[in-house]
């Protein structure tokens, strides 16, 4: 370690670290504790104190039928989009991991909607689901098919959520994954190739446990990203039809800022804090089975 | 062996095109609509390419709604976060780094510990902070919690961490001050990691939606995602409307990603940590 003097030692430290420690302590460490308070109490923000009120709260949320229809709807989410994206990224990575001529011209392309707000991206694949004047039904139709009413229909209108997330987010994950295929020895492949192994043996044997860490890494970022989910829904749906797209996350704002019930609002949150870590934590244990690290 | 080679490649830019499209075609579409007079938005059949193309809707687009000036802001508050998110992080990531005190472990793991707690939690207590100081509406308030960011402060210390103490001792002795030492040492050995996370801050702050649409409600103080949210909820049905706004907030993002993507794609694939 370095010989600092004394008193400036001190010094420097306090002031290198003073913006960055306020903001952890202001808006990191006392929202926590404040958001653990509100959520045993009652408070419309306008009249008086905060009333503690216990376990109320969360007695209410899960008792409500609404909790479990938002639980539903993003367990519908996760049940089409992780495979879905999983597949859609990993062959991505496949197909950029050659050497052909313009392969960054592509590159480029894959990322733009990943650069994309996703309040335009939103907005975008609003229209492009339109029934009737969108361009996803008007494709469908030229090829015989009959296209849903999506957005307008209960149960398309997740699926299209669907769609437009894995239109945003395929880009990112691929090259993620891009970045572990490149990490591959090709010492394997050759080797596994004198073997006569074939190019599916090879994908199977060799390609699949060696990014399995990466892949993991990707399902956990993913499960986090899709019990999150909100600007999708605000601007596509509003939560309906019905319901059928109402997520936590919505719901957590709704109450908070259009009903003004902080409290359940704030046990809301921890609702789905506890659920992300629980997810988050079986993943950790599972991969056990499955993840392969190189030692 | 070059008949594979064909079929292999022939195979490549096939699919490489096809998904090229499906990527592309939504945005060919939002220029499209843009380009249309209401009128011929709602037509069937539909016309991919406008049969009477103008700039109508965005002309319109600034009339109805400060635009302008939601373009500013937008700017505005994405070079300053990063600014305030890159500084503030680097200053404490060298402490971590480099000096040895008291509680610098505990303190160092608390940091990590906020990673892992979803920003939904902490979001209502930041409101009534901002609120309690009144500054709601404000620039002000919604950078402010940007002084804390636990992934910069871990990217950078990992990184600070690979300059030399020797490096460091001999501005010491020379008398160098702290500020010098951070400005003029450890901040150019780090560059790479630098623009990495400036290009990531920059892109999350131009793109932020949430916490935007909970501090700013007067529409002049709006940046460009709570801006179009707003549009979105007024002119719902307007679709020309809409892509017109959609097409002016993705610009400026892409600009910067042609002329930066090295550390885009760098900073894409390590921000995903962030979740």
């Amino acid at each position: 370690m370095i010989f600092y003097k004394k008193k400036n030692k001190y010094l420097s430290i306090f002031i290198f670290l003073l913006p960055s420690v306020l903001g952890l302590i202001v808006f990191g460490i006392l929202p926590m504790l404040g958001s653990l308070s509100l959520s045993f109490s009652e408070w419309d923000i306008i009249s008086g104190p905060p009333k503690l009120i216990g376990l109320d709260n969360f007695v209410n949320i899960l008792k409500s039928e609404e909790f479990w229809r938002v639980l539903n709807n993003t367990l519908y989410y996760i049940i089409l989009y992780i495979p879905l994206i999983l597949i859609s990224s990993l062959s991505l990575a496949l197909l950029l991991n050659n050497n052909f001529k313009g392969i960054k011209i592509y590159r480029t392309l894959y990322y733009i909607p990943v650069i994309t707000s996703w309040v335009a991206g939103s907005l975008i694949w609003k229209i492009v689901l339109n029934p009737q004047f969108g361009v996803l039904n008007n494709i469908l139709n030229f090829i015989g098919l009959q296209g849903p009413g999506w957005l307008y229909d209960q149960s398309w209108a997740m699926p299209g959520i669907v769609l437009a997330s894995i239109w945003k987010d395929v880009g990112f994950f691929g090259l993620i994954l891009f970045s572990g295929l490149r990490g591959i020895s090709p010492t394997y492949y050759e080797a596994a190739k004198i073997d006569g192994a074939n190019s599916w043996q090879r994908f199977k044997n060799i390609t699949l446990p060696l990014i399995s860490p990466t892949l993991l890494f990707v399902i956990i970022i993913s499960l986090i990203n899709s019990f999150q989910l909100f600007p999708q829904v605000m601007i596509m749906t509003q939560g309906g039809p019905n319901g059928a797209t109402q997520v936590m996350v919505e719901r957590i704002y709704k109450y908070a800022f259009q009903y003004y019930k902080m409290g359940y609002a704030s046990a809301f949150s921890w609702l789905l804090f506890i659920i992300v870590f629980v997810v988050t934590l079986v993943q950790m244990k599972l991969q056990k089975r499955w993840v392969h690290y190189e030692s | 062996m070059s008949h594979n080679k064909l079929k292999g490649s022939i195979f490549f830019y096939f699919s490489a095109t096809l998904i090229a499209i499906f990527m592309l075609l939504p945005f060919f579409w939002m220029i499209s609509t843009s380009l249309k007079s209401s009128g011929s938005v709602m037509t069937i059949p539909i016309q991919w390419i406008p049969e009477n193309p103008g700039f109508n809707s965005y002309r319109k687009v600034f009339e109805i709604f400060p635009f302008a000036r939601s373009i500013f802001n937008s700017v505005f508050v994405a070079v300053a976060t990063t600014l305030i998110t890159v500084l503030s992080s680097a200053m404490a990531a060298y402490v971590f780094a480099k000096f040895e005190f008291k509680g610098r472990e505990i303190l160092f793991s608390l940091y990590l510990a906020t990673l892992m707690i979803p920003k939904q939690v902490t979001m209502i207590p930041n409101f009534l902070i901002i609120r309690e100081i009144g500054l709601l509406n404000t620039f002000t308030g919604l950078m402010l919690p940007s002084l804390f960011n636990a992934f910069a402060t871990f990217m950078l210390r990992q990184n600070i961490k690979t300059v030399p103490d020797s490096y460091i001792e001999a501005a010491v002795m020379e008398g160098s001050s702290q500020f010098r030492i951070f400005k003029d040492i450890i901040l150019p050995l780090v560059k790479p990691t630098l623009a990495t996370l400036t290009v990531i801050t920059f892109m999350e702050a131009w793109n932020r939606y949430l916490w935007p649409l909970i501090v700013l409600t007067d529409r002049s103080k709006m940046t460009l995602p709570v801006g179009l949210s707003l549009l979105n909820g007024q002119y719902g049905e307007q679709y020309n409307l809409l892509m017109a706004g959609s097409l002016i907030s993705i610009i400026p993002m892409l600009l910067v990603y042609i002329f930066a993507q090295k550390y885009f794609e760098k900073g894409l694939s390590v921000g995903g940590i962030k979740g």
